[in-house]
């Protein structure tokens, strides 16, 4: 700790802060732009000058200076800064003045205009007037990809998103290209980004020179309603801020959640919320004669029943998708146990993991802030950078500090940061030493080392000897020691931990989910799973949001509601269970799907013991204590262990990750115009500008 | 007047033979392996003693800056940088250096390497000095050939030099944004701290050094820091080799005491001023950077540290431009702020959006086409860039603004007048080309 006075009151402060961080410490506020806390500091804005007694008679770059650098006065005095001198207040005036001689005056056409930096610290710090009298500079805009807008006149070079791309996102596609006054951002070459966060750089951008281009001239910040909730477009669980004007979500933003994500999100994250405009299913829907025809309710509700009427208990099942809410699976849950059916199962993808093996057989043990502490780290058959881009970033951040090796089996991919393959298949897994003796050896004598395990890997025949196999090497090198549980599941769907946490798997005599969907049973209640073909043959009920793969295939379809209209928990890839919150309504007739559960149980005379959301949550918590706060509860080793024992022959496969397009993961991405652009430039097809 | 005796630099015009063995004649390499064997202790001593401050422009003194390395080598290697990017509009003495008399240099870098405990050097030449960087070349070539560098070389300490050529930005001779280039990067200054002695190239301990600081280390430590001090004046020791350029009669580099009034410095050297005493307008004494002063001002100043900064002005690289009555002193100026408009980074603020808007001043001033309190302003904006930089170009673009409005305010008012009475003359009137 250093003690120093800012603006003579007296503080102390950890040794590594920079005097910024001691002032805003010490209740001084600092203007600055190109500090980031979670960046590099470039120092290059020189907005955050202050003085600094006893040095030279110039001020200092507050955010570029420790406070370990100042030095006691001559009598050993503590060492004394100050915002608030005159040099001061006339630095920052300068420094302001300069960045705005060549920054344009379109504030009333600027999206960024209302959540300014740059307006925001004029009006703080600036003088009234310019003095400046010569042609403003013009830069040309860069074309840096579908997502991100640029209108570089507006740009004042903090270079934030230049060491956001490099540092966090892992890309060097952005850089700063001239000098003086000719410097610019660009990508170089004009080329859309590649990273899955490039998104982040809206945010980052102190002024409108790189904003959200789907976005663009949608609204001004003060008109919307923001709300505060959960992420589903994968299992981490990034905390988000969806902002709606009337019942239309115009933008997603991530919020500051240090344990899940940072400041971050993923493109997907940020840019799907076109797509929940689209393809909506805004009223009940029965196939009659082959077709699916407009209906009430009631109707839906009536050929439901007599369907059920007819059809024994163990031919009915139900099946739940990868954005399913845990209040909405466990009221199916209940449901399905009045209907006297066994049959239930949300593992989509078809992962061999069993709420039965104990909690740690299928949860991200090590949890996401405990990857920085990890020292060694092996990827089974994952592809985090898809498949959890935000969890990526974090792994890129421990790698980053250095001292970290890691290794693959499966898909040798560009992770965003150097990796040792050591083969596709199971056969490497049965044997790392001899894919790698010095990468085994590194993993073996790390103190902390990780093993990630892709739900890829883990679904099909093979799948829990795949696990088990995982388990088993993850107790050879050591970690599942004192308080380090270094055994995880990457899952890649918002709704599995709770789904298993909930036991949404087949009971007694219950059918698995492949089974269900090839024809074993002859109802099917269909809470959103849309990424598995269904036979024909089964009576399909679907609820869901969107018209896709799973509506298709339905005979009665019930519109459900999606992520932003609806309170419902969602329990992250740790185990974390989080509650989002409802930010717009659902369309036309759409239900939030509790409730149409509840209200078809009623029809079907199996009446569900809860009348509001609150009775449900309340029921819910009863049975699994766990739900009712944010808070992780450590699985115990003992689960893994179990596993580990179980270990046996491996068949020969190849391990992988089976997301498929990481911008076409969903109903909701795939109704998302600008996912298709995405996707279609992911892909590598070229579009020519019709001109 | 500086006797031949006591000149360090013996072949600076290229006169005599530049070749390794001329130049063991000529008493380079001379008991090198002494001055080694007597440690590193006496050597950064002995220079300090000598009162040398560095001749890069900012004065500092090169033995204190010696010993901030750290005295042990632990995990990182320690690296010994020579400054060669001579760019500063008016200096040409390291380029001499290069050309003509490089064994000093070399010299001196092995003993410096030695002192600072460092076993490579990297040379960085400017990217315009293509022949200095040949002939530097060769002359390390010859070294390495009969053993003065290298593996168990004569000298008793191994070292390897490395030449490497920049690629002509001005910015790259600001210490840390050489290192930046060196390392391959966009030459752009670093924040400091940490300073290069702490984290230099490659993140180890670094010392960057002028070209002729570190080519007189040798002759200093061979005749004592006692010799050098007893040159010039206190704080102002040594001989130092001044860059005469512009309105004088014979333009040239030479060594010479430090301390030697402007006017001994002319006459003796350069044939007087072009036209006589009574032309002379104004001086700049030490490189593009430093403010100018009248010639009224300087002529009887001791040309050193202390003595200009009297004058409100720096002594800088020793690059004196002279300048006669014939020169548009305010033109001269504005053409000086476009070299640091052209020369900016564009790092931070101040500097990059600072250069442009003086620089489009100065223009406007130079026709007379600007508005008297826009002097002021002027003023205003170059204080405002001044130190709120990251390096000292922003320094160095305010610097001859200043200058220029300390002492020749009145000139610009004049022109501003000038301008504005003729605005009111008869002219054509000039129609919208539709």
């Amino acid at each position: 700790m250093t003690k120093l006075k800012v603006d003579g009151n007296e503080i102390e402060v950890p040794d590594h802060y920079t005097l910024l961080q001691a002032c805003e410490e010490a209740g001084a506020e600092i203007p600055r732009f190109c500090f980031h806390e979670r960046l590099s500091i470039a120092g290059n804005c020189r907005m955050c000058l202050i003085e600094v007694k006893g040095g030279p008679p110039k001020p200092a770059a507050s955010c570029a200076m420790g406070v370990r650098d100042l030095r006691p006065g001559p009598e050993g005095q503590l060492p004394e800064v100050f915002t608030n001198t005159p040099m001061v207040k006339k630095a920052r005036e300068g420094v302001m003045e300069f960045l705005l001689i060549n920054h344009p005056l379109d504030c009333p056409i600027c999206d960024q205009g209302g959540e300014c930096d740059l307006q925001d610290q004029a009006m703080a710090y600036g003088v009234d007037s310019s003095r400046y009298r010569e042609s403003k500079r013009a830069v040309e805009d860069k074309y840096i990809g579908p997502l991100v807008k640029t209108i570089m006149t507006r740009c004042i070079h903090c270079t934030r998103c230049v060491r956001f791309t490099t540092e966090v996102a892992g890309i060097s596609e952005l850089g700063l290209v001239g000098r003086g006054e000719d410097a610019e951002i660009t990508t170089f070459l004009e080329q859309a980004m590649t990273s899955e966060l490039q998104g982040n750089v809206i945010d980052l951008c102190p002024v409108g020179a790189l904003t959200s281009r789907p976005y663009a001239f949608q609204a001004r910040p003060w008109e919307l309603t923001k709300t505060q909730t959960i992420d589903v477009m994968d299992a981490v669980g990034s905390a988000i801020r969806v902002d709606t004007r009337g019942r239309e979500v115009l933008r997603i933003l991530p919020r500051v959640n240090e344990a899940v994500n940072e400041e971050w999100i993923s493109d997907k994250t940020r840019f799907v919320w076109d797509g929940l405009r689209t393809q909506r299913l805004d009223r009940p829907y029965v196939r009659r004669d082959g077709k699916l025809q407009p209906a009430t309710w009631q109707e839906a509700f009536a050929a439901i029943k007599a369907k059920v009427d007819q059809t024994a208990p163990e031919k009915i099942g139900a099946i739940a998708g990868d954005l399913a809410a845990v209040e909405e699976m466990y009221a199916l849950k209940q449901l399905m146990a009045g209907l006297g059916s066994t049959s239930i199962d949300c593992r989509q993808d078809g992962a061999m993991l069993d709420p039965a093996n104990g909690r740690g057989s299928y949860l991200f043990n090590t949890t996401i802030a405990g990857i920085e502490d990890a020292d060694a780290l092996l990827i089974i058959g994952a592809n985090p950078r898809f498949e959890a881009a935000v969890l990526n970033a974090r792994i890129r951040k421990r790698w980053r500090l250095g001292g970290f090796p890691i290794g693959i089996i499966g898909d040798n991919i560009d992770l965003r940061y150097d990796t040792t393959y050591l083969g596709a298949g199971t056969d490497t897994l049965s044997d790392v030493a001899r894919a790698s003796q010095g990468f085994f050896d590194a993993l073996k004598n790390a103190a902390r080392p990780m093993i990630i395990v892709g739900s890829g890997a883990i679904s099909g025949e093979n799948g829990s000897a795949v696990l088990a196999a995982a388990a088993a090497l993850a107790r050879e090198v050591g970690a599942l020691g004192e308080g380090w549980n270094g055994f995880n599941v990457l899952h890649t769907a918002a709704s599995r931990v709770g789904g298993l946490d909930i036991g949404f798997t087949p009971g007694e005599g219950g059918k698995a989910f492949a089974e269900m969907a090839s024809g074993g049973v002859d109802v099917l209640f269909n809470l959103g799973a849309d990424e598995t073909e269904i036979v024909p043959g089964p009576f399909v009920v679907y609820v869901g949001t969107h018209g896709d793969r799973g509506a298709h295939r339905a005979d009665v379809i019930l519109p459900g509601a999606a992520y932003t209209e609806k309170d419902g928990t969602f329990v992250n890839l740790e185990g974390r269970a989080q509650v989002s919150s409802r930010a717009a309504f659902p369309p036309g007739d759409a239900r939030e799907d509790w409730a149409i559960i509840r209200a078809l149980s009623a029809v079907l005379g199996k009446t569900l013991p809860f009348d509001s959301l609150a009775a449900l949550q309340r029921a819910l918590y009863q049975s699994h204590p766990d739900m009712r706060s944010d808070r992780i509860v450590p699985a115990s080793h003992d689960a893994i262990s179990a596993l580990a024992d179980r270990a046996g022959a491996l068949g020969d496969v190849r391990l992988g990750s089976k997301l498929g397009d990481f911008y076409l993961t969903n109903p909701i991405a795939r109704a998302s115009k600008v996912m298709a652009e995405c996707s279609r430039l992911a892909s590598g097809e070229k579009l020519q500008a019709a001109e | 007047m500086l006797q031949d005796k006591d000149r360090i630099f013996t072949n600076i015009y290229g006169l005599r033979d530049k070749s390794l063995d001329a130049a063991l004649k000529r008493g380079h390499f001379d008991g090198t392996a002494d001055i080694i064997g007597k440690g590193r202790d006496w050597i950064i001593n002995e220079m300090k003693a000598s009162g040398l401050r560095g001749r890069g422009g900012a004065g500092f003194p090169t033995g204190l800056k010696w010993s901030f390395m750290p005295k042990e080598v632990g995990e990182r290697p320690h690296y010994l940088v020579i400054n060669a990017d001579e760019s500063e509009p008016g200096t040409c003495k390291d380029r001499e250096i290069m050309r003509n008399d490089p064994f000093t240099l070399i010299e001196g870098c092995i003993i410096a390497g030695f002192s600072m405990l460092a076993h490579t050097c990297y040379i960085y030449v400017r990217g315009e000095y293509v022949r200095e960087r040949q002939a530097l070349q060769r002359a390390i070539d010859e070294c390495y050939e009969q053993g003065y560098l290298g593996k168990d070389n004569k000298c008793g300490w191994d070292y390897d030099i490395i030449v490497h050529h920049g690629a002509g930005a001005y910015i790259c001779g600001e210490e840390t944004a050489l290192l930046e280039s060196l390392e391959g990067k966009k030459g752009q200054p670093r924040l400091k701290p940490p300073f290069p002695a702490n984290v230099g190239l490659y993140g180890c301990p670094t010392t960057v050094n002028n070209v002729e600081s570190i080519a007189v280390a040798p002759t200093i430590l061979r005749r004592g820091g006692s010799w050098f001090a007893g040159i010039g004046r206190q704080n102002n020791t040594g001989t130092k080799l001044f860059c005469i350029s512009g309105h004088v009669e014979r333009p040239c580099t030479v060594e010479e005491a430090m301390g030697i009034s402007f006017r001994e410095l002319i006459e003796k050297h350069c044939g007087g001023v072009r036209g006589g005493w009574d032309n002379l307008l104004a001086v700049i004494p030490g490189g593009s950077s430093v403010p100018l002063v009248p010639g009224a001002d300087i002529i009887d100043a001791p040309m050193d540290f202390d003595g200009l900064r009297e004058i409100k002005t720096s002594l800088g690289t020793a690059a004196v431009i002279v300048m006669d009555k014939s020169t548009d002193i305010v033109k001269a100026i504005a053409r000086i702020s476009y070299f640091y408009k052209h020369e900016s980074c564009g790092q931070c603020t101040p500097c990059r959006e600072g250069t442009g808007w003086m620089w489009r001043v100065m223009e406007r001033m130079a026709t007379g086409h600007a508005q008297k309190r826009e002097i002021d302003m002027l003023l205003d904006v170059t204080k405002q860039v001044e130190g709120h930089t990251i390096c000292a170009l922003g320094d160095a673009a305010a610097w001859p603004i200043q200058g220029l409005v300390r002492h020749f305010r009145a000139e610009i008012e004049r022109r501003i007048d000038e301008y504005s009475h003729n605005a009111h003359q008869v002219r054509p009137v000039l129609e919208a080309a539709e």
